[in-house]
């Protein structure tokens, strides 16, 4: 034993006159850590309802309750949170796709009663809410994946403009599996998809290789799914929970992928569908995508269905409206043939017209009506009705005719959606310099952005802010199109802000060709009198109830002539609607899954 | 060949209870409930006097069935889980999962250099807390109850660098697939160095009260010696490997992250008891203060601190095998870890210290021992129930 050690310990003795580290708490609350993982913050403006904290939570300590309506890209749930189960990993936070929840640096909370450790971020005021430190989403360090895998598209972009070969080349398999595995799986697409298609289901079974699974899911409420996987204006993508601080989903893609790893749908989709429609005849009148949905539908349950369709092919706007390099005939007569397989009788070259619509009122149970927007919008402005000045809508259907369209050496196409592009890319593909002449502003254009960059890629050029003011004949035989510049003004009605010409300002342009590209009106002067009269509004639509049926008994309508979105998937929803609503009117439980 | 006849006879068998109870011993529960043992499990001791004839030990008090939630769970959400697999050191097993999953999936040649770096320093940061509660708590096992609230003081010191570096004072739930969940905070370099100095600056004052403790060599020294030829046959590493003389590392054998980079010495000592694996652990405190000092010195500032991940909610990993491991403050911890293809764990298995420690070595180290020595032994073991209990 030696005295050192006997002594030694008694230094301690020397730490009784310093300052103690040790604090009494309630005088020195410190503050958590500037990232510290405290009581739970959200911003519930941001927040978009999606769960997708829910999901990962592993404690399961998330709950999503409904706080609020749903509106468009938000469910109107929100997180609640359980204490009892939170282990604050913050998992919720780092994979919170809108980045609204953190984590305050609170971390002291005391209450007797135990139920109050149950609360909903945001919603349940509390007096961290404000709290600037805590844990936040970082820059760096994210559980999802926010970039899109990049589509293969033909190359180069100057050469796409010599062929009509489809631009959009599609994902291979690898590819595909890695885009879907981006998804969430939050459903807010389903919400937002017109026809409400099971997208996180048919992502899923992407992702697992199970490609059937995916028609299956696909094909059970779009009968058009190929084409919709090319043209699709995908309101689905626009409310992507993954897009909201990135790439959303290729959705639009991704079903593209599924539908075209099989050249014949009729092997992968069952047959066994209760037939409770036999007997019954429904007649379909426009082969639209809105007319095909109904017919589909009501065929593969039995019921016996007629599409009368004026043109040598049905697909309505899809077919003499869409263009080849996005949407190609094969793949639209593929569709189409598991259609025919399933029962659908379709006469094509048969327009309806006057006495033959009572004729197939009095032998049909129910009449379908889906003959879309062919009537052009005129362009009001002199000058309009020179020759060398067209409209778009004919323009599109005399070349899907294969008639010869002559569009000179160059053309400025008026107008701003997909038709537009559609008829200045066509133009471009007939030889001609193109220039497209839009009202509005770049952001307004109501076209697809990636349609309006494709355009743009292949030569298209572009004004914006400018009203036309006539089209004029010069000398040398061409068309003189007369522009002023115009500002953007706040609308009256509250709208969007609309353009106002400045006046005294004349810009020319000199071309071949004008093709005006404002829109279609519906034209009912094939129905007689009395039944058109009976079915439409002031407008000249035609107003439907919630089961798709017009004014007038066992008549229903849908696609652009009923809604006001004119798009394919909005027809395909309408079509639905009528499916529904045609067994309901006839007598049948329509609460039959559809397909 | 009789199920009851012994076939292995270096198996202790208790003595047959039918002969009677002995009037001289008395059975005694050591735990659950006792600031002496090490945390939520117990010994039950059959005591002669003071001095321990058999025991065994009883662990099930935490049971909590990690490994098999695991297996239940997508990869991202065993993440959170792992820490608790280690309640005084949670670092070691979030980087064994981290390395095991990573390598099977192809991850680690993607995980960042400064990523790299950054979870050495954790992991050694996590040593040094660590033993700084065993190095104190030692002393404390044997009442000298001054040292404990020091070295828990320096602890927390450490804690607080922890919470501004990961958001957590003891699950930290900061190394994960890719690297680490945030970069180091600016400043963080200067501040810490402050601990390590503050810490640095008390160790003598511990010296004072614990190694050149009179109370503690006599009550340390001699006592609790494990024979060399267990080290072998049980499986024993960390300090009380080294404590036999036996200069093992993983670290410097099986090296990993940044460890080959870094300047360190294995400690060792001899005598193989309590005194000698206090000693050890002392000696690697300071050796820890000096890598981290060297981390701080060599990583680069710059950089990304996690590879992009995939979507974690579908992550697979393709079917495989591992083994990986690291060393932790009490000797080596490795995962077992087999996948299958799909979004989850088929199978992990921790091989940790201290089932080795607190079960296997305790028993055999219980005859002979006096009851007032137990917790003195079990510490200098560094057993750990939540260890064991995964
Ligand atoms: C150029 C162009 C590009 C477009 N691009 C896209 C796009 O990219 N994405 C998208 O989602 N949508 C696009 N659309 C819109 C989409 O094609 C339409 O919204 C959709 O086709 C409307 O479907 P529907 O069922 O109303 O019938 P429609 O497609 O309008 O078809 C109506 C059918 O009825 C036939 N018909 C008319 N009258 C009679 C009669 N009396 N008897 C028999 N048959 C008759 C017509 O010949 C036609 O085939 C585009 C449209 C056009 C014109
Ligand atoms: S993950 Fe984010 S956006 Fe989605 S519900 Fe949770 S808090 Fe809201
Ligand atoms: S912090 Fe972790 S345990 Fe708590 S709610 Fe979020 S994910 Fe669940």
């Amino acid at each position: 034993m030696s005295l050192r050690n006997v002594i030694a310990p008694f230094s301690a003795w020397a730490r009784a006159f310093q300052k103690p580290f040790t604090v009494p708490q309630d005088s020195t609350h410190r503050p958590g850590a500037e990232r510290y993982r405290g009581w739970h913050i959200n911003d519930t403006e941001k927040c978009i309802g999606c769960g997708t904290c829910a999901d990962i939570c592993q404690n399961e300590a998330i709950d999503m309750v409904p706080v609020d309506e749903p509106t468009k890209g938000d469910s109107g749930l929100r997180p609640k949170v359980d204490y009892g189960r939170c282990c604050w990993c913050a998992l919720c936070v780092d994979v919170c796709p809108s980045a609204s929840l953190g984590m305050s640096s609170e971390y002291v909370w005391v209450d007797k009663d135990p139920d109050v450790f149950r609360y909903i971020p945001g919603v349940d005021k509390k007096d961290w809410d404000g709290d600037e430190r805590g844990w936040r989403k970082d820059a760096g360090y994210d559980l999802i994946d926010h970039e899109r895998v990049p589509m293969p598209m033909l190359e180069p972009e100057e050469e796409r403009v010599k062929t009509w070969a489809e631009v959009v080349l599609g994902y291979n398999e690898e590819q595909a599996r890695k885009e879907a595995a981006r998804c969430v799986e939050c459903g807010l697409c389903i919400a937002a998809c017109p026809a409400h298609m099971h997208i996180p289901d048919y992502i899923a079974a992407i992702r697992d290789g199970d490609y059937e699974r995916a028609v299956q899911q696909i094909y059970d409420n779009n009968p058009l799914p190929e084409m919709c996987g090319k043209v699709c204006t995908r309101r689905c993508e626009g409310v992507c929970a993954v897009g909201v601080n990135g790439d959303p989903l290729a959705i639009r893609w991704l079903k593209r992928f599924a539908t075209e790893q099989f050249s014949d749908f009729d092997q992968v989709l069952s047959r066994d569908v209760p037939q409770i429609g036999a007997g019954r005849k429904v007649a379909v009148i426009g082969g639209g995508p809105g007319g095909l949905t109904a017919a589909f539908y009501l065929a593969v349950r039995g019921f016996q269905v007629t599409v009368f369709e004026a043109l040598p092919q049905v697909g309505g706007a899809t077919f003499f409206g869409i263009p080849k390099y996005r949407f190609p005939l094969p793949s639209l007569e593929k569709q189409v043939k598991l259609l025919t397989d399933r029962g659908v009788k379709i006469l094509t070259n048969h327009k309806v017209e006057g006495d033959e619509f009572k004729r197939i009122q009095q032998e049909f149970d129910a009449v379908y009506i889906g003959t879309g927007l062919l009537k052009p919008s005129a362009l009001r402005a002199p000058g309009e009705d020179l020759p060398g000045v067209m409209h778009a809508i004919d323009m599109l259907i005399d070349h899907h005719l294969g008639k010869k369209v002559d569009v000179g050496e160059s053309v400025v196409v008026v107008g701003g959606g997909n038709v537009a592009i559609d008829a200045a890319r066509i133009s471009r593909r007939l030889g001609a310099e193109v220039t497209i002449a839009y009202r509005r502003r770049l952001v307004d254009m109501p076209a697809d952005d990636e349609e309006i960059e494709d355009a743009q890629a292949e030569g298209v050029k572009l004004i914006t802010q400018n009203i036309p003011l006539r089209v004029e004949q010069t000398p040398e035989g061409k068309l003189d199109f007369v522009w002023g510049p115009a500002e953007m003004v706040a609308s009256e009605d509250g709208g969007r802000p609309r353009p106002k010409l400045i006046e005294g300002v004349e810009n020319h342009l000199i071309v071949d060709r004008v093709i005006v590209a404002i829109g279609q009106k519906p034209d009912l002067t094939w129905l007689p009198d009395d039944v058109a009269e009976g079915v439409s509004n002031k407008w000249g639509y035609i107003d439907c109830d919630e089961n798709g049926m017009t004014h007038v008994e066992g008549i229903f309508a849908g696609g652009d002539l009923v809604n006001d979105t004119a798009d394919a998937i909005s027809a395909i929803a309408d079509g639905l609607k009528a499916v529904e609503g045609i067994s309901r009117y006839l007598g049948v439980d329509a609460k039959v899954r559809r397909v | 060949m009789s199920l009851f006849e012994i076939e292995n006879p270096g198996f202790d068998i208790l003595e047959d209870p039918q002969d009677g109870p002995n009037p001289r011993e008395v059975q005694l529960w050591f735990g659950p409930q006792h600031p002496g043992i090490t945390g939520n499990m117990s010994v039950q001791v059959w005591l002669e006097g003071d001095t321990i004839k058999r025991g065994i030990t009883h662990v099930g008090y935490l049971h909590r069935g990690f490994e098999k939630l695991m297996e239940r769970r997508k990869y991202i959400q065993s993440f959170p889980i792992v820490c608790r697999m280690c309640v005084a050191e949670p670092d070691t097993t979030e980087y064994l999962l981290a390395a095991s999953l990573e390598e099977l999936s192809g991850l680690d040649a993607e995980v960042p250099e400064k990523a790299q770096w950054i979870r050495t320093l954790v992991m050694e940061m996590s040593r040094l807390q660590a033993q700084l509660m065993v190095f104190g708590g030692q002393a404390g096992t044997m009442g000298l109850g001054t040292a404990p609230n020091w070295t828990y003081t320096l602890r927390d010191f450490l804690l607080d660098s922890f919470e501004e570096l990961t958001g957590g004072r003891v699950y930290h739930m900061y190394i994960t697939y890719g690297g680490v969940r945030r970069d180091l905070p600016q400043g963080f370099a200067l501040r810490l160095e402050k601990t390590l100095d503050a810490i640095e600056e008390r160790l003598p004052y511990l010296d004072d009260l614990i190694l050149d403790s009179e109370v503690f060599r006599t009550r340390a020294r001699g006592v609790g010696v494990l024979p060399r030829e267990w080290a072998e046959e049980i499986g024993i590493t960390g300090p009380p490997l080294r404590a036999m003389g036996i200069a093992r590392d993983t670290r410097r054998d099986f090296p990993y992250l940044k460890y080959p980079e870094l300047d360190f010495k294995v400690c060792t000592a001899t005598g193989s008891d309590i005194y000698a694996r206090t000693l050890v652990r002392r000696m690697e405190i300071q050796e820890s203060i000096g890598m981290i000092r060297q981390i701080l010195q060599k990583m680069p500032h710059e950089g990304p601190y996690c590879a992009k991940l995939p979507n974690m909610l579908h992550w697979t990993i393709p079917a495989g095998y591992t083994y990986v491991r690291a060393e932790a403050s009490r000797g080596e911890m490795g995962f077992v870890m087999v996948t299958d293809g799909s979004d989850k764990i088929r199978r992990v298995h921790l091989r940790g210290p201290s089932y080795t420690n607190a079960v296997t070595v305790l028993e055999r180290m219980l005859p002979g021992t006096n009851i007032a020595d137990l917790s003195a032994l079990m510490v200098s073991l560094q057993t750990c129930p939540p260890e064991i209990e995964r």
